[in-house]
């Protein structure tokens, strides 16, 4: 994908891609000669079909981490959880447990977290007050 | 105004080199895997899970180093078939496959979802028949290039019904796997494995042989025999409902 500046016949050069959030994908072109300057504005669906390529309008900034798609764009149902933070997850009173093990996880979801260890819930504990869980 | 073509500064993006960088990815992954074999049916519900893990198992018992990709990703059973039903927690963020049964090493679909739970994708939900497909080829291009599946005498894929997953898996291999086909007795499943098996030779891949499951009881038919004949690859087995660990160690045998 190339963008021509008409007006100076010259090739855009990508300056700038920001994702904001809601599924959309916005990437800026440059004019290197008169400075003008356009945005390539994809919809949801857009930029899910290039997302499921596994590439980057733009370019890689940064090596891929392993299974990156899968992460970014497969339901999981939460954080894994490591076999120390299972077990002691499994001391939780089993009328409450669900309650935990989901208060847990929206922490470590909101904060991008994606294995639940018992540092993690030592640490959501201090945090969200949640001392004797 | 001029055309793509005439634009010739470098296209930051460079999709295509970001493509070229995956498949190199894949290559170097499966650098140390001596062979690659798809087992593949074209036809659902004749047992292809149930042969894979089983052949796994005995070719690990013989003294090889094992490795099963579970390509079926919306019907996942290979972590069930290998028995270890924890192996989600002990993969989920790191590259390495799973251990099951036998010691052998696994990657499933099945270890990322919750007990249950659909595959689903995030995303816009309506037209997902968009790019579902791409988001599926896309995960098992991780699977293949991610995973740290490390010296393998043999990798086993396990296909789902269809053809759509072979065609992925030659894609990003760049050379179409060997291929082990699961048949069930019955001319209905002859049928299907048939254009399954017309659609590998005409990819390229080499015919290991036919596996004939579930023979022996009320599934009447000579569907190994006849595709054996005529793609001129042999029957393998003839697994009954009941096998043994013997049946699975001759099957392992001839590969």
């Amino acid at each position: 994908m190339k963008f021509l500046c008409v007006e100076c016949d010259q090739q855009m050069a990508f300056a700038e891609r920001q994702l904001p959030g809601d599924g959309t994908l916005a990437a800026t072109f440059k004019c290197p000669k008169c400075g003008r300057v356009v945005a390539m504005l994809t919809n949801p669906m857009e930029t899910q079909l290039v997302s499921s390529l596994g590439v980057e309008i733009g370019g890689r900034t940064v090596p891929a981490e392993p299974f990156e798609m899968v992460h970014a764009n497969v339901v999981t149902g939460g954080p894994a959880w490591s076999s120390d933070a299972q077990e002691r997850l499994s001391r939780v009173p089993s009328f409450v447990r669900g309650m935990v093990k989901k208060i847990y996880g929206d922490y470590a979801k909101e904060r991008g977290i994606t294995e639940i260890t018992p540092a993690v819930m030592d640490t959501a504990r201090a945090e969200l007050g949640l001392e004797g869980m | 105004m001029r055309t793509y073509h005439q634009l010739t500064d470098p296209d930051r993006s460079g999709l295509a080199d970001q493509i070229g960088a995956q498949r190199k990815r894949v290559a170097e992954r499966l650098a140390g895997v001596r062979r690659i074999v798809a087992v593949m049916s074209g036809k659902g519900g004749v047992g292809k899970s149930y042969v894979t893990a089983h052949l796994a198992r005995a070719l690990a018992r013989g003294g090889r180093s094992i490795g099963v990709l579970d390509a079926d990703l919306n019907g996942p059973t290979i972590p069930g078939l290998l028995q270890d039903h924890d192996a989600r927690r002990t993969t989920h963020d790191r590259p390495e496959p799973a251990s099951g049964l036998d010691g052998v090493r696994f990657v499933s679909m099945g270890q990322f979802l919750d007990d249950g739970a659909p595959l689903a994708f995030t995303g816009p939900s309506a037209e997902s028949f968009v790019w579902r497909g791409a988001m599926e080829a896309s995960a098992l291009r991780e699977f293949l290039g991610d995973v740290e599946w490390g010296d393998l005498d043999v990798l086993l894929l396990d296909l789902p019904p269809g053809m759509q997953r072979y065609i992925e898996v030659c894609d990003i291999l760049g050379n179409p796997p060997a291929v082990l086909t699961v048949t069930i007795p019955t001319p209905e499943s002859r049928d299907a494995v048939r254009r399954a098996m017309r659609a590998a030779v005409d990819r390229g891949s080499t015919l290991l042989g036919i596996v004939e499951n579930m023979v022996g009881g009320e599934l009447k038919g000579s569907a190994g025999d006849e595709l054996a004949k005529e793609f001129a690859t042999p029957v393998l087995a003839q697994i009954p409902w009941h096998p043994t660990r013997d049946t699975w160690n001759q099957l392992a045998a001839q590969l």
